[in-house]
């Protein structure tokens, strides 16, 4: 037990002010498979006497049956948790190890070697200081070695330790540790570190870890361990302008109101003057409300509870800043992107966005460009697949609060959530604004909506017709509009043939190209609800994600789903178009019904089957619907 | 223009003249450690900012002019040191717990009575102070459970004012399983595991925090902070969210729910540090006593009702011992100590050659047995 440099003599009382004092420094270990990560933390573990005799017996069995040390101990068994990649004898996941020596506490990000587990070891780089970076002697650095150097450095990781590891299997040689020493500072130059330690050392053997080994006389830096416990790291948090985002409003009673949440920069006293973002509202920090009581000062990392000189409407994903220095405003900004998730970001779809304490929807618009994290070259692309990097451009329903990442790793990071799934897809990095929205007011025209609408006696909508092509949505569409105008309302109505020969010309059948259309022809629907019109919106959309999309460019009640039910066997006997016959000969590739899916809405304002109902009847419903729910005002 | 680069020049100045660097005299004017040199660059800031930051440095140019009051005079104290180690789990806690609360519908604490359900138990009352935790406690009582923990239960939820819901397994209790009877495995699964899942679904709870640690066990050290469970409220260890920086993803669809952690990155040490200076209370049963045992497969187990059997040739015996991890009495082994205080408890763990769980029964019943309970439902 090395918590126990203590002896049973030793003053306890003693020891645990000592320990309480201790400095804390988060790392994580990452390497290709085989390079020893697990061996090397097992070791960490085994020489600062973190093992229990429990846990050591318990080894020394593994170690015979499943090891692969012979009749040594294999220090991998120790950290290589999960019973699947005991089988596998490979570390699948992110796994957290905690050991302390005199000077430190340690919490450590095991992160895996495979290409495919990349999005793991962006999470455990997220929260680290400092990365090792292993490299096996014989292999010098790799593929491997030079993705994990890039993901480092794009978490904001400011600090490498490479070790090059299996020193005993090239005989402890100078002129080979020189040469991968060289190498990696080179390939790493432009990632930016603040510092870079290369150090040989065998996990297997124990070179190197605690101690300087004397079968590397040659090399004048420190050991593994000693560097670790003295590389100073301390982040300039406190020095930036203050940043607090708001978690929870406590309102025990009317008398208290207090703003909850976790001060991400900077350090904050009672008088001081905040700005609330967005709204913009300044107002002086009152008290610093804590259970032990009042802080004169909060810093940086305090979970506290801010009560203000003011009564302002403050609420969860509001940002306190500094008076003097707030965050900046944004609903377009440019963002690095790493994409961890199997389905492709497809630009266009909305996701949902988190920030520190925000959720709300959001667009990536553009993919500007990936980037090759081998040779961090720029390469163009579509989508972004799992474990891709991108550089894209991002549009947000509202503005957010931001910094860049590079100056605020809280205020600048984001996560990107699949709305149908709720898991998470991606992680990005805020890296500056696309404009200054802040500057930026919708012109505040004389005509607005309500003025056009009015004078066109109706409540502008879009009626979306969804369906299985051949279900109908566009013979009742036009029986619709056909109504509309006999009672003397403003139409149009947008249709795949009408948009696909002209405003969507250059869009294909891919899902990327699918969700763009749908894009383009929501925005366009937009525009003319705003112009006061009723439109009508005939497609087969398939996805619940742009039908949602859709329903959000506008205002509640201005969406309404039509979802023309038609079986598709219906369909399909039916096929106006010959286009079903088509699909299944395989000649039409991605056909709704036939080989690509389609997801039926949950909750449309109307469902309507044209196997049950006349296609007349249906139009008669759904002007009936208008008129009862006061589209068709005078 | 020409007020900015004065400004600019009279900045410099007195960064010279003070001895201190031009970031730190920028942080003293601005805010903003880099404020100066962005504006030396050709930035802009608004003229309220520059007229303040003005007025600044003027009290300063006078502060310098003025004869240096004595060598010695000591510097502005304030608390300078870092954030210990301690309160640094403590805010991260603390802040899951706020996330929790603002995300969650119907969320819920699993309270064990151990010390890592006491020290969450004070987490929770720190973090929404001075409002309430809004959520309920929930211990599923397996029934086996010490009966000082159970008096110690009542007695805290008594003090402490919050809601308590105790939830048993009935069918468990109908049908007689107990650990003697049916053993470790299959007790644990139908009074603990089945009785959780049967709990959250009645109460629809939708998270559900936990005191696991990662540093008890290894398929531990690999779950999220917060982690995400089915509808049948299986853990898919390899399916689990990517969890980057502090922004946790909560969302879940309607059935399924979340377990959160929120003492993930603490250790057994930590948590005894943590009870130490926060003179937080916790079972006696974790202090050492006369208390009646029987020496079983190598596990000392205390005779706590008249359930427990007796074995031909055995007897209880009358010895110093104490607890190191709580649970259901037959299944947790007490060792032989003389520690009755909490700095002897501390040393007595910092000396100690076992690990924490090896008291516990059931983790030895087959390698990798933790890891395969959680995917079945256990916390």
């Amino acid at each position: 037990m090395s918590h126990a440099a203590l002896t049973v003599d030793d003053d306890i009382l003693a020891y645990l002010d000592a320990h309480e004092r201790k400095s804390m420094l988060r790392f994580i270990t990452c390497g290709s498979v085989d390079d020893g990560k697990s061996t090397l933390i097992g070791r960490l573990l085994y020489d600062t006497k973190l093992i229990y005799e429990d846990q050591l017996k318990a080894l020394e069995a593994d170690s015979k049956r499943v090891g692969t040390q012979g009749d040594r101990i294999d220090f991998a068994l120790l950290v290589d948790g999960l019973a699947a990649e005991r089988e596998q004898g490979i570390t699948i996941d992110v796994a957290y190890r905690f050991f302390s020596t005199e000077r430190r506490k340690f919490i450590v990000a095991d992160t895996p070697g495979h290409e495919q587990y990349t999005r793991n070891m962006a999470t455990g780089a997220s929260t680290a200081d400092l990365a090792v970076i292993l490299v096996d002697a014989r292999n010098g650095v790799m593929t491997q070695t030079r993705r994990h150097s890039f993901i480092c450095s794009l978490l904001g990781i400011r600090h490498i330790v490479v070790a090059v590891n299996k020193m005993d299997l090239v005989g402890y040689s100078k002129e080979t540790f020189a040469a991968i020493e060289t190498e990696y500072k080179k390939f790493a130059a432009p990632l930016g570190f603040q510092s870079i330690v290369c150090i040989p050392i065998s996990a297997l053997e124990g070179d190197n870890i605690t101690a300087k080994s004397a079968r590397t006389r040659w090399h004048k830096g420190p050991a593994l361990l000693p560097y670790l416990e003295s590389v100073e790291v301390a982040s300039d948090l406190e020095d930036k302008p203050f940043r607090m985002p708001v978690q929870w409003v406590a309102r025990p009673d009317h008398a208290f109101r207090g703003y909850a949440g976790t001060i991400a920069s900077g350090e904050i006293y009672p008088g001081d003057e905040i700005v609330v973002l967005p709204s913009g509202k300044r107002t002086s920090v009152k008290r610093i409300v804590t259970a032990d009581g009042d802080l004169p000062r909060g810093r940086a990392r305090q979970a506290v509870t801010l009560t203000l000189a003011d009564e302002i409407d403050i609420s969860r994903g509001d940002v306190l800043c500094a008076g003097n220095s707030p965050a900046e405003q944004t609903d377009q900004f440019a963002a690095h992107i790493l994409w961890m998730h199997d389905d492709q970001l497809i630009p266009g779809r909305q996701y949902l966005l988190k920030t520190a304490n925000r959720t709300l929807p959001a667009t990536v618009t553009e993919l500007k460009h990936k980037i090759n994290v081998n040779t961090l070259e720029h390469l163009s692309g579509k989508t972004l697949a799992i474990n891709e990097v991108g550089v894209c451009n991002v549009s947000t329903s509202h503005p957010i609060a931001f910094d860049s990442y590079a100056a605020n790793r809280t205020t600048g990071a984001f996560i990107l959530i699949d709305r149908r799934t709720n898991a998470t897809v991606g992680a990005g990095m805020i890296d500056f604004s696309l404009r200054r929205a802040q500057n930026v007011h919708w012109q505040d025209l004389d005509i607005d909506k309500r003025a056009r609408a009015a004078a066109k006696h109706q409540r502008p909508c879009i009626l979306w017709f969804t369906g299985l092509s051949g279900s109908g949505k566009s013979t009742i569409a036009n029986l619709v509009e056909k109504r509309l105008h006999d009672l003397g309302r403003h139409t149009y109505t947008l249709d795949g043939d009408n948009v696909r020969h002209g405003l969507n010309k250059d869009l294909g059948f891919t899902d990327a190209d699918r969700v763009e259309n749908i894009r383009r022809v929501a925005e366009t629907a937009k525009l003319m609800v705003d112009a006061g019109l009723i439109v009508l919106v005939s497609f087969i959309s398939p996805f619940q994600s742009e039908r949602r999309m859709a329903r959000e460019l506008v205002e509640d009640g201005e969406f309404l789903e039509v979802y023309v039910s038609t079986p598709l066997a219906v369909c399909e006997q039916r096929d106006v178009k010959g286009l079903y016959a088509k699909a299944r000969r395989g000649e039409i590739k991605n056909f709704t019904g036939i080989d690509s899916g389609y997801e039926a809405p949950t909750h449309p304002e109307l469902t309507l089957d044209t196997s049950k109902v006349s296609a007349e009847d249906a139009a008669a419903r759904i002007v009936d619907y208008l008129d009862s729910n006061g589209y068709l005002v005078g | 223009m020409s007020q900015l680069s004065d400004f600019l020049a009279r900045a410099e100045r007195y960064a010279e003249a003070s001895g201190l660097s031009l970031s730190t005299v920028s942080r003293k004017l601005l805010n903003d450690g880099k404020g100066l040199a962005r504006l030396k660059e050709g930035g802009q800031c608004t003229l309220k900012t520059l007229e303040e930051a003005s007025a600044r440095l003027a009290a300063l140019e006078i502060e310098i002019a003025a004869p240096q009051p004595s060598a010695a005079a000591p510097a502005p104290m304030l608390d300078a040191k870092a954030l210990t180690h301690l309160d640094r789990l403590e805010a991260e806690a603390i802040h899951i717990m706020r996330e929790v609360a603002a995300e969650a519908e119907n969320p819920v604490m699993l309270y064990s009575i151990g010390k890592d359900s006491s020290v969450m138990l004070r987490l929770a009352m720190k973090a929404f102070y001075p409002a309430k935790p809004p959520f309920p406690l929930l211990h599923v009582d397996t029934t086996w459970k010490f009966r000082e923990m159970i008096e110690f239960r009542d007695r805290m939820a008594k003090e402490l004012g919050f809601d308590l819901i105790v939830h048993i397994n009935e069918d468990g209790v109908r049908q007689g399983v107990g650990p003697f009877t049916h053993g470790s495995q299959i007790h644990t699964d139908i009074m603990k595991t089945q009785a959780l899942k049967q709990a959250l679904d009645k109460y629809k709870f939708d998270a559900a925090f936990g005191g696991a640690r990662r540093d008890e066990e290894k398929s531990r050290a690999k779950e999220r902070i917060f982690s995400f469970r089915s509808r049948e409220h299986r853990w898919d260890p390899k399916n689990q969210r990517p969890e980057l920086w502090s922004i946790y993803n909560a969302r879940i669809h309607k059935g399924e729910s979340i377990r959160v952690f929120p003492l993930s990155n603490w250790t057994e040490l930590d948590i005894w540090q943590y009870i130490y200076r926060e003179n937080i209370p916790i079972p006696s049963l974790y202090f050492a006593k006369k208390r009646p045992v029987v020496e079983r497969d190598g596990a000392l187990i205390m005779v706590d009702d008249e359930r427990m059997k007796l074995g031909p040739g055995e007897s209880p015996k009358l010895e110093m011992v104490r607890f190191r991890t709580l649970g259901c009495y037959p299944l947790t082994g007490g060792v032989r100590s003389n520690a009755t205080t909490l700095p002897e408890i501390i040393k007595e763990m910092l000396l100690t050659t076992t690990s924490e769980r090896q008291g516990r029964v059931i983790d030895h019943d087959q390698t990798a047995s933790m890891e395969k309970k959680k995917a079945e439902g256990y916390f």
